[in-house]
């Protein structure tokens, strides 16, 4: 009898853990894919059978188109890419996440955009709003490229017709 | 019922008589109606092109988006308030000399009623859609929105402006005495209407926070000064004209022509002061605001289309005022004529176009638009005063002859029986 | 003596009769068709559901004519318990109009002669968010942002107090349950004091028969919205009420590639635009004037 007055509020504690733990996963966002490159995915195709080289340095023989201007000073490839399992990115306790679940890891550094991400206020939003139709988050990737974050300018559409250019305008 | 259907008979007689008053004249007369005529056909053939393709034909958008014929509304609806200058020495003061013509002072106003709501008109863009505006027919904005109290105030000073004559005609016509019980209540009436007319104008460009330059309590004021030097001008000079070219021969007298101007200069000096104390508000406290005057007077950044303009009429009318205030040029009909001169066309631009456009420029997002008025609607404008000038024309015609007691009734009993058959 | 008379006063009658059926000639036949059919069309808000079904058939018809393709006018009524608010990040526009085309294609504007835009985007030089005299709204870089200005894009504000609605002399525009202010584009008169009213510049007025692009038309329209429109009838956003109404977002804000544009529904605590307000610094522009816009500017944090 007295056996069990220790196991029950061991077995609560046990189960509190778990819990904790599970949630500490954060909520699922219906997400679109992730915008991988064609064919690049899996990467434990190529990276199954590599070696592992944790030194930093510059990519010579595949991936050299991606340049890193992300923090660059203070990190590398392999800080956000799990070394082990290439398919996987690396959280910062070392969970290993998809990359559908990317916005976690942005979310790590970037916390206030993160919280305005989930609330639905950051980012390009389409679709619908409410009612019958379907709402989708978009990546933090679909926008911004991970390794080359900031958006390049673009060409602006036309000005309006002035209002002295009297064939077009008014 | 019998008294009513009279009333009618003897009207539409008294308007069938007219006619032939209409119909005869002298040369001068002639040539003066069929010019107007012409000039008319001409703004009518404009508007139509106007009316087919759209207002896109006028030199109006997006940024000033009322130009020469609201600049003209403005003006005439002033130029019908000076009516009143005429009714309170006559009917209140019984001043004999304005007595007199008192009834061709308010055909003036109801001419000058009838060019400004045809301005109104003709700016529409919808003319088709004119029925919504009308009280339970339509869907009329009332009592919110300005330009509804302005149809009602228009129409209603137009109504009284020509009820009051053509009343008094009818019975001066039948060398009957007009029943005093009757009409004297409108006439009293149309004092405050007058006012109100022009302040409800006033009001609709006041009300609009929209564009600081308008939305200032000094407006009402400031164009009821302006409307009282610029009205009495153009009836002294209307009035000097018809002296000389009636064949009538009415009494106009020089007493009646100064007392009016004797009003012009206090009026005049109301304007310029009320202007003035407008310039030192804007320009003194040098806030955002004062980029329309800016504009107006000196040119903004680089722009200054109006600024000859005004600085013409702000010349006109200092130099007017001072006619006006001298008794000794006020009292000689050259120079008086000068100074009316001057004033008319002076308060035209500073009530007009200098008023309408700097209050679009710049316009709330900041961009500046120069609007100068095309051929459309220049020609449009000429057409519009022509047929006031004619609808006055013709009712002088008609009422200067009734009123010097040539064209009565007893006159048209004897023609008839002069040549009824034995 | 009295023949003449009779004769000059049959010769004015005659004249007059004859200028006036004369001048009514012209002016009758320079009278479209539709504006012939629309002429006695009672304003929207007077209509019963079978005369809106009526109105509806008629134009559908009628674009069908015209554009060759085939309209679906709704007249979808506002959405129970909903109030629409918009939200603009500033710190993200970076000027480059891809709102304001959108916003074209989607609400069947008129391209040239005139040229109607409802959004219009000004450059303002850092330093300066207020005094709009000083923007710029010709900019026209080879690439956008540029560097040392901000962009403020400035559409209708669907203001709780609007001052257009006030002076709208027949009715022909005024605020929906929902928040959104429309237009009867069949009752406008064309009279343009609500443009004059307008602190925004959100008006803009069709000055001739607009000219839409066949192949941009949009053929899902709302008769308070994005149906073609005529000559001489004003015209605003709408929050692109035909999509609102259905729970989907404004063209404008789909359009945004850096997601400036926020929209949502003020009465609904979870709404996005509800969030913005509680949590950023939102402003309104030319909040002294009373408009009480409901369209909140806001920046990061």
């Amino acid at each position: 009898m007295q056996k069990i007055f220790y196991v029950f509020p061991l077995i609560f504690l046990l189960g509190v853990c778990f819990v904790s733990f599970v949630s500490g996963a954060d909520q699922e966002f219906p997400v679109s894919p992730p915008p991988l490159t064609e064919g690049i995915y899996p990467c434990s195709n190529c990276h199954a059978s590599m070696e592992v080289n944790r030194k930093k340095r510059e990519l010579k023989e595949e991936h050299s188109q991606i340049k890193l201007h992300h923090a660059e000073t203070m990190r590398w490839c392999l800080d956000c890419h799990d070394v082990k399992n290439r398919d996987k990115l690396r959280l910062y306790n070392g969970e290993l996440i998809t990359f559908n679940e990317s916005y976690r890891l942005c979310g790590e550094c970037h916390g206030p955009v993160y919280r305005d991400w989930k609330a639905g206020i950051h980012g390009k939003r389409t679709g619908y709003f409410s009612g019958p139709g379907k709402r989708t988050y978009f990546l933090c990737a679909h926008c911004h490229d991970p390794h080359e974050p900031k958006f390049k300018p673009i060409k602006p559409e036309p000005p309006p017709y002035p209002p002295t250019d009297r064939n077009h305008a008014k | 019922m019998e008294k009513l259907r009279e009333m009618l008979n003897e009207t539409w007689h008294f308007y069938k008589r007219t006619l032939t008053l209409v119909a005869k004249g002298n040369t001068l007369y002639y040539a003066w109606c069929f010019s107007l005529i012409a000039i008319i056909v001409v703004g009518f053939r404009f508007y139509l092109m106007q009316h087919e393709v759209g207002l896109i034909a006028t030199h109006m958008n997006d940024q000033v988006s009322w130009g020469l014929y609201i600049a003209n509304f403005t003006y005439l609806v002033g130029a019908a308030a000076a009516a009143v200058l005429l009714v309170i020495p006559s009917y209140v003061y019984h001043f004999k000399p304005i007595k007199e013509i008192v009834v061709l002072g308010e055909l003036f106003a109801a001419s000058s009623i009838i060019m400004a709501i045809l301005f109104v008109m003709v700016d529409l863009g919808r003319i088709d859609r004119f029925w919504h505006m009308i009280p339970f027919v339509g869907k009329m904005n009332f009592p919110q929105s300005l330009l509804a109290w302005d149809v009602l105030a228009l129409n209603g000073y137009l109504f009284l402006n020509l009820l009051i004559p053509i009343y008094l005609l009818v019975k001066f016509y039948y060398r009957k005495e007009p029943n005093w019980k009757f009409i004297l209540p409108f006439i009293l009436l149309s004092i405050p209407m007058a006012v109100a007319i022009h302040t409800v104008t006033a009001f609709l460009y006041n009300g609009l926070p929209a564009r600081p330059f308008w939305n200032a309590s000094i407006l009402a004021p400031r164009f009821l000064a302006s409307a009282f030097c610029s009205g009495p001008a153009i009836i002294i000079i209307i009035f000097q004209i018809i002296r000389k070219v009636s064949t009538s021969h009415i009494e106009i007298e020089d007493k009646a022509l100064f007392k009016i101007s004797e009003l012009i200069a206090y009026a005049m000096f109301l304007n310029l002061f009320l202007l003035s104390a407008e310039l030192f508000k804007e320009y003194y406290s040098q806030t955002v605001h004062v980029a329309s005057f800016k504009y107006l007077f000196e040119g903004l950044h680089g722009h200054k289309q109006l600024v000859p303009w005004i600085w013409g009429a702000m010349t006109m009318n200092v130099i007017a005022f001072i006619i006006f205030l001298i008794p000794q040029t006020r009292k000689r009909l050259s120079t008086l004529n000068l100074g009316c001169l001057l004033i008319i066309i002076g308060v035209w631009i500073e009530k007009g176009p200098g008023f309408v456009i700097p209050g679009f420029v710049p316009d709330p997002l900041g961009e500046i638009f120069e609007y100068l008025p095309n051929l459309l609607e220049l020609m449009v404008s000429f057409g519009i005063w022509a047929t006031g000038l004619l609808i006055f024309t013709l009712l002088m015609k008609v009422a200067i002859p009734i009123e010097t007691g040539k064209f009565t009734h007893t006159e048209y009993e004897k023609e008839v029986t002069a040549f009824r058959p034995h | 003596m009295q023949n003449k008379r009779y004769t000059r006063r049959e010769f004015i009658r005659n004249l007059s009769l004859t200028t006036l059926a004369g001048l009514s000639l012209p002016l009758l036949s320079s009278c479209t068709k539709e504006e012939a059919e629309d002429f006695l069309q009672k304003h929207f808000r007077e209509m019963t559901e079978e005369e809106k079904k009526r109105v509806v058939a008629k134009l559908e018809q009628r674009y069908l004519q015209k554009y060759g393709r085939k309209f679906q006018i709704s007249t979808k009524e506002a959405l129970p318990d909903t109030f629409w608010g918009y939200g603009l990040e500033l710190s993200r526009c970076i000027g480059c109009r891809r709102c304001v085309y959108a916003c074209v294609k989607e609400n069947n504007h008129s391209h040239h002669d005139p040229q109607l835009q409802w959004i219009r985007v000004l450059r303002l030089k850092r330093g300066n968010l207020i005094n709009l005299e000083n923007s710029e709204h010709y900019y026209n870089p080879d690439l956008v942002p540029e560097k040392g200005f901000i962009y403020l894009p400035v559409q209708c504000q669907q203001c709780q107090n609007p001052p257009c609605v006030k002076v709208c002399p027949v009715h022909a525009t005024w605020q929906e349950p929902d928040g959104i202010v429309v237009v009867d584009y069949n009752w406008c008169i064309g009279c343009r004091y609500c443009i004059a009213a307008c602190p925004y510049k959100g008006r803009v007025f069709n000055w001739a028969e607009p000219n839409i692009l066949k192949e941009e038309i949009n053929p899902s329209v709302h008769y308070l919205g994005n149906r073609p429109r005529m000559k001489c009838a004003v015209e605003k956003c709408t929050f692109c009420i035909q999509r609102v109404r259905l729970g989907r977002y404004p063209a404008c804000v789909e359009a945004c590639p850096t997601g400036t544009r926020k929209f949502g529904n003020l009465l609904d605590p979870n709404s996005e635009i509800r969030y913005i307000i509680d949590r950023k610094r939102v402003f309104r522009l030319k909040e002294d004037l009373g408009t009480e816009p409901k369209f909140y500017y806001f920046f990061e944090a």
